[in-house]
Parts: structure tokens; sequence; C-alpha cells
């Protein structure tokens, strides 16, 4: 507001910075000690420090005893194909989608983004994939995520290319291009922030996701959630809280890292097509 | 046209074939017990709802779905009013504040229950003795509020795009009407909010119907089932093998969400309309 009053000016800073610290600060302060302390000491996890940091020690515990290498690397051979598939195809049938007016496109459209409100069958899908022969599969995994989120990117990216004059392809189509070249050559450099957007969000959800990768390739490919979620469910590791948490920094820090590297973009591109 | 076909195999072959067999697979007693599939009919809807699992899963996904929107929407709202003006301090803030959108939901489920655990670090710091994960009457809100803890961020960046879409001149000519800073931040700011409340309790709303990994982190749907929702009635039913009924209620759950969502995006739609 511009015309706050004077008072509220100089309290609204120390407000801040004591939700901050209550309210975020908290939670990531346990995580933090509890994953720097022994295992007696994190058996009742608390705020206290550590009385020995033992920090190092439990990460490189969780990077051999979590098989964390090879989650990763199972995460990674997920989240990235799946990414640029629903990323490419899309936007090409976006594209299509945004330019042809008609009563098919219109249904089209409607079957296509009815996937971000409604729900995945998540039981059937693995009787699905048991019959293609996909079952626990990585393949089967990104199909999987591919029909969840192509739904995403067909909604953000037909409302994007609607915002674009269609000139340049029309132009480019005189010049002789193929279909194929206009996509690749004029249209798919245009959508770069609207795909920015989309590759953020559907990073995050996939990345994260623990329920569909249960059903789809739990016991048989490692993802690093599956892995926490093992870790921890497991009686094993009952009690384990530093190990857990532990985890919880390794898991987080890629995410985080990337998050440091491109906060401005990240930002606008979540606000950016959700209020028009 | 062949650039749709792609696109569209993969949605119909992993996206409406599986929602198509859920028609059909509710119907059997498909199971790890048996090697036939046979038709049933109603039966695994009307043992479900004999039992009241159906009724009382329903009702506790549509409690905790409510519960969830009304939260992350007053958290979003109130961080995006408090860190609007364009401060260091509170470009800083915005950003703690998405981290836990940033983070995995299991994981912020485990940071949770260990806070929250009986003598824990919520209690010490209280001095109280409380086990906020064991009430069968409570619980469920704790963890709505987790939720919405680790969702407030993004509907505060909502919040706060929508508050700078708002022309300052509006809010000085109603100022110049001499109206109250109350009054032009109610009648005139939020009312122009309208946009962002829509998309932001049908994302709620939806997501929580759909959640499963903050429920299954901090409570695993206990104590005594009060916070089992769908998802986590399918998760536990299908470990126990008992297929059909896992499909059962995957049916439920995108009945119920079809259900609400169309007319929940309807009335926020009319109001934004009207306003």
């Amino acid at each position: 507001m511009t015309s706050d009053s004077p008072i509220w000016r100089r309290l609204q800073p120390i407000v801040t910075i004591a939700l901050v610290a209550v309210l975020i600060g908290i939670p990531l302060w346990l995580v933090v000690v509890t994953a720097g302390k022994s295992q007696g000491e994190a058996i009742q996890p608390d705020l206290t420090l550590p009385t020995r940091w033992q920090l190092w020690a439990n990460l490189h515990q969780v990077w051999t005893e979590g098989q964390v290498p090879s989650a990763f690397f199972g995460s990674l051979i997920i989240v990235v194909p799946t990414v640029a598939g629903v990323l490419i195809l899309g936007s090409m049938a976006a594209w299509v989608l945004a330019r042809r007016a008609s009563r098919a496109t219109a249904v089209l459209y409607a079957l296509g983004i009815s996937g971000i409100i409604l729900p995945p069958a998540v039981i059937t899908v693995v009787l699905l994939l048991r019959q293609l022969g996909l079952a626990g599969t990585v393949i089967g995994m990104i199909g999987v995520y591919m029909g969840i989120y192509l739904s995403t990117v067909i909604f953000f990216v037909t409302g994007f290319v609607r915002t674009i004059p269609e000139a340049l392809e029309e132009a480019a189509q005189i010049d002789g291009a193929s279909p194929f070249g206009v996509f690749r050559r004029i249209v798919l450099p245009l959508l770069r922030p609207v795909l920015a957007t989309a590759t953020i969000l559907i990073c995050l959800y996939v990345w994260n996701d623990v329920f569909y990768a249960f059903f789809v390739v739990g016991g048989r490919v490692d993802t690093l959630p599956l892995n926490l979620f093992r870790v921890a469910s497991a009686g094993l590791y009952l009690n384990n809280w530093h190990l857990i948490f532990a985890y919880v920094i390794l898991m987080s820090l890629p995410l985080i890292a990337v998050f440091a590297v491109a906060q401005r973009r990240i930002i606008s591109g979540i606000t950016g097509g959700a209020v028009k | 046209m062949w650039f749709l076909a792609p696109a569209y195999a993969i949605l119909l072959l992993f996206f409406f074939v599986p929602t198509a067999f859920n028609f059909i697979y509710a119907f059997t007693d498909w199971s790890s017990f048996k090697a036939a599939i046979n038709p049933v009919g109603l039966d695994n809807f009307t043992q479900l709802a004999s039992d009241g699992t159906l009724f009382r899963a329903l009702r506790i996904t549509v409690v905790y779905a409510v519960l969830v929107a009304i939260f992350q929407n007053v958290f979003g709202f109130g961080l995006a009013v408090l860190l609007e003006r364009d401060t260091l301090v509170n470009r800083i803030a915005r950003t703690f504040f998405l981290i836990p959108v940033l983070m995995s939901a299991l994981a912020v489920g485990y940071i949770f229950q260990a806070l929250l655990k009986p003598s824990g670090a919520v209690d010490q710091l209280f001095g109280i003795h409380y086990a906020w994960l064991a009430d069968t009457h409570w619980t469920i809100v704790v963890v709505a509020l987790i939720h919405a803890w680790k969702w407030m961020g993004l509907s505060m960046l909502i919040y706060l795009a929508g508050l700078k879409t708002i022309p300052e001149d509006i809010t000085e000519a109603a100022r110049i009407d001499g109206a109250s800073r109350w009054r032009t931040f109610w009648r005139i700011r939020v009312p122009l909010l309208a946009p962002a409340v829509t998309f932001n309790v049908a994302t709620a709303l939806l997501g929580s119907m759909n959640g499963f990994d903050i429920v299954q982190a901090t409570t695993g749907g206990g104590p005594a089932r009060t916070t089992e929702i769908l998802n986590i009635f399918i998760y536990r039913t299908f470990g126990q093998g008992l297929f059909a009924q896992a499909t059962t209620m995957s049916l439920v759950l995108f009945l119920l969400v079809a259900l609400m969502a169309f007319p929940v995006i309807y009335v926020l739609r009319k109001r934004e309309a009207i306003l």
C-alpha cells in the first residue's frame, strides 16, 4: 500500500523477519541440526545444537547406504525425457490447437486439458503397463508422467500461442518452409518464456513425486523420493532422524541450486500463467 | 494435423485408457489372490458403502481439501499483503517462503512429524505435552495446516502478481472519494483479486483432494484412520492386493474431483464476471 501509516512502516520489516524465523527458520533449523547429530542424540529430535557436529559423516552414510547415486540417476533418467517429451509433443499439439479454430480442435483442446483437473487412474494404469510389458520400467514411468503432465503444457502453450501474431509463420510458409521447419525455426523459439514456466512446474512435480512412482516403478527403479520413502518407512531406519534429514538435505539441494540460479525467471514464470 | 498425433496418442494410451479401465475394473473382483477377473456388478460399492469406508473416506477427503483451501489462501493472501512493498527484506522473505514449495512433500511431512512429536520441539517451545498427530478429532486440521504451509508460498506469489495488476489510479480515486484505507482495501483491491482467488482456490482444492505424500509422511492415515484420505486408502488396499477395491476408490476420487471441479470453477468464474 502506498500510504501505510508510519508506525506500520517501521514495524513491517520486524514482523516479516519474525514470521520468516518462526515459520521457515524453525523447520529448516530442525533439519540441519538433526542431520548433524549422532543417532543417540537424534532419537528425540529437537532444536538444540548437536554436541558434536557429524553432518558430513551422516551425509556420507546416507550417500552409500541410501543408494543416493543410483536414485539420483533414476530420478534423472525419468525427469529429463519426461520434461523434454511433454514440452516438444505438447507444444506441437498446442500450436495446431491454437491456430485452427474448428469444432474438432475445440473438442480436442477440452480433452487435452482435462488432465489438469482430473486425477489419473493410478491403479488401472499399472494393469495397462503390465499388459504392455512396461510395468516397472523407466519407459512406462515416463509414459505415465507424460500422460499426466501433457495437459499442463497444452494448456499453457495454447494460451501463449494465441497471443503471438500469425504473420511470421505465414511469411515463412510463403518462403517455402515446411510445417516442421516453421515450427522448429519460428514457433519454438518464440515459445521460450512459456516453455521455461512449464519446465519448472513439471520438474518440480516429477522430481518430488512419490505417489505415482510407488505404483509404477516401486521396488524396480530407484528414485530419490522413493528411496527417502523406503528409508523412512523401513523399520531399520525407525528413529534414525539424523539419516532421514541428511537424506532430505541431499535430495533438496539440486532443486534449491536450480532455484538459486534461476530465481527471477521461476517467479515470473509461475505467476505469469495464473493471473491474466 | 499429424502434429497433434503423438501428444494425443500418449494422452490416449496413458491417460484416457486407464481412466476407461477404471470404469470397468471397479465392477470386478480383480485381486492378487485370484488368477481370473470376474465381473461382480456393484458389489465393491455396496461393500465399501455398507462398512462405512466409502463415505468416511469421502468425507475426510472433502474436509481435508476444504481446510487446505482455506488455510493455504488465508496464509498466502496474508503473506502477499505483508510482503507487497518491494523492499530488500520483503524480497528475501518471499524467497524463504518459496523454499517449502520446492521441497518434496514427503520431506515436509517428515519434518513436521519430527517437530510435532509428543514432547518434541514444538511442545518444548510452548511448554506443553500434546500429541499433535495422534488426536482423532484435530489431527486432520494439523495435517491440513502442514499442507497449507508447504504451498502457501505459491499462493502468495499468485496473490502478489494479482495485486501488481491493480492499477494505482483506482485506489487513488477511491481515496479521493473519501474511502478509508481499510475500506479501499476490502472494497476495491480484494474484489479485483478475483482471478487470483479462482486460481488459488481451485488448485488448492484439487491438489489436496489428490494429496498423498504429506498425509502419508505425517500420520499414514491414522490415528484410527481419521486422516485416511482417498489416496491413502488406495495405497493401503493396493498394498494388500485388493486391486478391485483400490480401483473402486480411484473411480470414486475421479468422480468426486469431476463433480466438485466444475461447479467450483463455474461459481468462482461467475463471481469474477459480476465484479
